[in-house]
């Protein structure tokens, strides 16, 4: 499984190799691996050969579709119709969802063939994938480091070569700060730009789907075949989809490259600051114009995010009481306590505290003093935004302040886990597309992210920053050692 | 300084959710530390500031009525954990 998603499509496409093939070895290398690294929460080896052998036989009748026979894999949050769907949660234990995500829809008919279902922190809550109800994930670079998170599964399952790509979701950071973390691509899309129907709702104004890959291009590919217009999600964008691998070419010549001074902050990882710096420099000799500038509100943006968020979820969240789907509890009175009792058995430690945090900031007294604040404070770091890229085309950063860490050393800490997102979360405030790609490694070999940034439906313009670095450097082509060949 | 028990009960019950006793404590301790880091927020000067719900500029679109097929009953009740003829069961709630 060294091929790239899209060499596969090409392949598998062009009649020079069987979709179904490329699935049983996929399958095979996963029950060799997998045990150690916990990447998947279940596997469809059934419905992926199946479908497999459909895009076989498609191809066989002179179509090309454009993801002809890609493995890929789905954050759990991701429902499948037919195919059990937890989001990483006790309470969903079961579940067997009637219907197909929009981006499930799509991805078949682009020809891609679902291996399975990946794991996640819970309800896409945390950024180690340690909030998992069935276990972590671990990093497949060092077993005894987080992979990130919250789409922890699916970033791993990229970097060991579990799937050729993989979706994720992401409402503060959780594809891009994985992604950093497990050495492979990760793409948060503009908001609205990819249809959220059969995402499990985390917080509606954030969460966005996108893709994680081992480059550039495929994570280009899987946009193009994801995105787009769809009338069963309010908020989806009513803009026709670019051709976003055609941005995979060209220099950097004319291309202002914003940095903001905000995102190089006391305390950050040296290693981490010094790849990141070595990044921008290279942005600069392939063409780009380096623009010193200033997002001055990104110190707020960490507290703006943990108030909004845990709102949004403390309401969508209250769809889980035990009626209608997943657990119940067993043996209450009367309903109320039966409410009671499935949510406090079903949820785990960091849902319950988010519930929490989001009812009381919500609550009576409390709701213009905490989520009206940070309501207006996000429309400030909007506005950061709106400057700054009127004196630049994208802005270059880190993703992540630190690489890979260790398993349990911020589970006690849940404000600690939260600043592991400070450089991806005010990019979900504003709604703006953000990748994350390999741009170093520490000096225990751990992955280092590089994240470029750009205007609300700019995606093109970001895509060809990304891909011109990634094509003058070789941080895309490492593997983490023990998983290779 | 943690938010008192009392306190952190009263939110659970709004959020319909059971806690035991240590949970209720421990809770009281984070909910403290994060609402102290949320303070930040009050340096921000935001008096002749809009608040934002969506970043992108949404309108809430409309179309026309039309009927197309959908879930049947039985495939939306088949996901519950309790299902009488394609019905929802819960516990009783009045008289």
């Amino acid at each position: 499984m060294s091929a790239t998603a899209a060499e596969i499509a090409t392949l598998v496409g062009g009649g020079h190799a069987s979709a179904e093939e490329i699935a049983r070895t996929t399958f095979a290398r996963i029950r060799r691996c997998d045990g150690r690294i916990g990447a998947y929460l279940r596997l469809d080896e059934e419905g992926a050969l199946r479908s497999a052998r459909e895009v076989d036989a498609r191809v066989r009748l002179g179509e090309r579709p454009v993801l002809a026979g890609v493995p890929i894999a789905l954050k759990d949050a991701i429902v499948t119709r037919g195919v059990e769907t937890t989001c990483a949660s006790k309470i969903l234990r079961g579940w067997i969802p009637p219907y197909d995500a929009a981006v499930v829809e799509r991805l078949r008919a682009a020809g891609a063939v679902i291996t399975g279902k990946a794991n996640m922190d819970e309800f896409a809550m945390g950024s180690s994938n340690e909030n998992s109800a069935y276990g972590p994930v671990r990093n497949p670079w060092d077993l005894e480091r987080t992979p990130g998170g919250s789409s922890g599964g699916s970033a791993a399952a990229v970097a060991a070569e579990l799937c050729a790509a993989a979706l994720g979701s992401d409402t503060g950071g959780s594809i891009r700060q994985p992604a950093a973390m497990c050495g492979v691509v990760g793409l948060k899309p503009t908001y609205g730009r990819v249809s959220r129907r059969g995402l499990v709702a985390f917080a509606s104004s954030l969460d966005q789907i996108g893709p994680l890959a081992h480059t550039v291009e495929d994570a280009a590919l899987l946009l193009e075949a994801v995105a787009g217009h769809d009338e069963r999600d309010s908020t989806s964008a009513a803009r026709p989809v670019e051709p976003y691998r055609d941005s995979c070419r060209g220099d950097l010549r004319g291309l202002r490259i914003g940095v903001p001074r905000e995102f190089f902050v006391a305390g950050m990882d040296s290693e981490v600051e010094a790849a990141v710096r070595a990044a921008i420099e290279v942005l600069g000799r392939l063409g780009g114009e380096i623009v010193d500038l200033s997002l001055p509100h990104t110190p707020h943006a960490v507290a703006a995010y943990y108030l909004i968020c845990t709102a949004e979820a403390s309401a969508n969240l209250a769809r889980y009481d035990g009626v209608r789907f997943g657990h119940r509890a067993r043996g209450a009175q009367d309903l109320l306590e039966m409410y009671q009792r499935t949510r406090g058995e079903g949820f785990g430690p960091e849902v319950k505290r988010r519930i929490m945090l989001g009812t009381y900031a919500l609550s009576a007294g409390y709701y213009e003093a905490y989520y009206g604040k940070a309501q207006k404070v996000r429309t400030l770091i909007c506005r950061d935004f709106e400057e700054a890229f009127r004196s630049c085309d994208v802005l270059a950063t880190p993703t992540s302040p630190t690489a890979a860490f260790r398993l349990g050393e911020r589970l006690d800490d849940p404000l600690q886990m939260h600043l592991a997102d400070v450089f991806t979360i005010s990019v979900n405030l504003a709604g703006l597309p953000g990748i994350s790609l390999p741009c170093g490694a520490t000096g225990a070999g751990l992955p280092i992210g590089l994240q470029i940034i750009a205007p609300a439906f700019a995606e093109q313009t970001m895509l060809r920053a990304a891909w011109a670095y990634e094509q003058s450097t070789d941080w895309h082509l490492r593997r983490p050692p023990e998983w290779t060949a | 300084m943690a938010l008192p028990v009392d306190e952190v009960l009263r939110i659970a019950r709004l959020a319909h959710l059971r806690l035991d006793a240590a949970e209720a404590e421990r809770m009281g301790t984070h909910l403290a530390r994060i609402l102290d880091y949320v303070a930040m927020l009050d340096d921000a000067d935001v008096s002749s500031v809009e608040g934002t719900t969506h970043a992108i500029g949404l309108v809430c679109p409309l179309r026309e009525d039309r009927v197309h097929p959908s879930l049947s009953s039985s495939e939306a009740s088949r996901g519950a954990p309790h299902s009488e003829e394609d019905l929802f069961a819960v516990p009783r709630f009045v008289g």
